[in-house]
């Protein structure tokens, strides 16, 4: 592949989608913003922004196919990137604000609110990066932008081989939680790379690298 | 592991131009807000915030554009605030690029406001901004005014950050008017009792001017510190803000 990576941004009317796409361009890609099924299936990868409540965003998804075109892209080994509530809707199960709703169920489990004394969790935190992250190669010392109040705080997923084992990276805010996942060709930050300046960039870069070698 | 102490420049600003004076009735041209805030972004900034001063009065098409110019060039979170009133200009500022909203004088004269925007948009988005004056005729020791500190509401300015706090405000600006433009240090009583009271980040604002000002108010429970005369006039940079506060033994991001 020597032209830029082709890169959806998944636009079915949650958060700050814009962002996502000018940092996406920051950091080398050819970005579209659509909720179109065909472009978003067959682009390089695709970026699922979330912002907002769990069960509004799975109803904003669902309403524009957004899961059946995970679906088609991972049942092709196509990479998909899920940010913030992007990445919570890929457990089976959203808890807030006492709304119980299923998610997409990629992965199984539960996201819920964190115990800490101050919620949300606002601001740069750490990372402690997984063994053979690609995402955050050469990012392990860095900081990266969490606005969030609910969080995946265990991983239920057993993976048997020959299945490679899915890489966790956990911050920790009043307790551990889950703050990227890469499973194949699915990854998912619960940060903000798109407001995590130029780390953000360059963790944003690292996973436009992986899109070529799929 | 923790998340750190986050310092923020806050730009005032108003058709477009920054400004800012020794106080808010005295403005003072200081610039272009784009090209501030790419300054703040590469000197090291956390967020930026851009405070609309005279949006009350004015068409605010040249504030979306500017927002607009800036979330394309810094890839920080960016917060907008001033007259804004409804979830309506909370929308028409999240789609120009903004990723929270300040709200201040509109939710003071219907708190069900908060509660609009928190529902729609989520608590994340929603700062309120709280500019606050001593006065001892409330129960806490503290009013909540509004107009740019000019009017007193006659509330207690506690009693409403933690009802704003319930009803979904997701973090709360902490604006001493007293200490704004006197360059003598944060109130940090007021901060303390904010914090008591608050589950939510609070950034402390108004007062600072030298750069032992910035830890105490952080050990005092502020989770962030915003500044903006004394960074827009190169008094000290956003570094120098960070460093003081390492060598205070508080977390910066580096």
């Amino acid at each position: 592949m020597t032209h830029a990576p082709r890169v959806v941004v998944l636009d079915y009317g949650s958060g700050n989608v814009h962002s996502a796409a000018k940092a996406l361009v920051r950091a080398g890609a050819d970005v579209t913003l659509t909720a179109d099924r065909k472009a978003a299936v067959e682009a390089d990868g695709l970026l699922v922004p979330g912002v907002g409540a769990f069960d509004a965003v799975m109803g904003a998804l669902s309403g524009s196919g957004g899961g059946d075109i995970i679906d088609a892209r991972l049942a092709g080994q196509r990479p998909v990137l899920g940010i913030c509530v992007g990445m919570q809707v890929l457990f089976s199960r959203g808890v807030e604000r006492g709304v119980d709703a299923a998610g997409l169920g990629q992965w199984p489990g539960t996201v819920d609110q964190l115990s800490a004394p101050v919620l949300p969790h606002m601001g740069w935190n750490t990372v402690s990066a997984g063994e053979g992250s690609r995402l955050f190669f050469g990012l392990e010392d860095e900081r990266f932008y969490f606005v969030h109040s609910n969080a995946a705080r265990s991983w239920e997923l057993d993976v048997i081989p020959p299945f490679p084992r899915p890489v966790l990276s956990w911050s920790e805010h009043g307790e551990p939680f889950l703050a990227a996942v890469e499973n194949g060709p699915l990854s998912a930050t619960q940060f903000h790379p798109e407001k995590s300046g130029e780390a953000g960039i360059r963790l944003l870069s690292n996973w436009l690298g992986s899109l070529r070698s799929n | 592991m923790a998340v750190v102490t986050r310092v923020i420049p806050c730009l005032d600003v108003a058709e477009g131009r920054v400004v800012k004076g020794v106080n808010f009735q005295n403005l003072r041209d200081a610039g272009n807000p784009v090209e501030l805030a790419r300054r703040y972004y590469e000197q090291g900034a956390d967020e930026l915030t851009f405070l609309d001063v005279t949006a009350t009065v004015d068409n605010r098409a040249t504030t979306y554009e500017m927002v607009t110019a800036t979330a394309e060039q810094v890839f920080i979170p960016l917060t907008v605030g001033g007259g804004v009133r409804s979830a309506e200009d909370v929308s028409r500022l999240l789609a120009s690029g903004a990723d929270k909203v300040g709200v201040n004088s509109a939710a003071i004269a219907r708190p069900g406001l908060v509660d609009e925007i928190a529902d729609r948009f989520g608590n994340q988005v929603l700062v309120l901004s709280l500019d606050i004056m001593r006065d001892p005729a409330q129960p806490s020791g503290f009013a909540v005014t509004t107009h740019g500190g000019r009017r007193n509401a006659g509330i207690d300015a506690l009693a409403w950050a933690a009802e704003a706090v319930e009803r979904g405000a997701g973090e709360l600006l902490v604006n001493s008017i007293d200490a704004d433009g006197t360059t003598e240090g944060f109130d940090i009583e007021l901060l303390r009792d904010v914090r008591a009271i608050a589950q939510v980040p609070v950034i402390a604002s108004g007062g600072a001017g030298r750069l032992e000002h910035f830890a105490p108010a952080v050990r005092a429970g502020a989770d962030a510190v915003l500044a903006a005369s004394v960074f827009h006039s190169g008094t000290f940079s956003i570094g120098q803000v960070k460093q003081a506060l390492a060598q205070d033994g508080i977390e910066v991001r580096s």
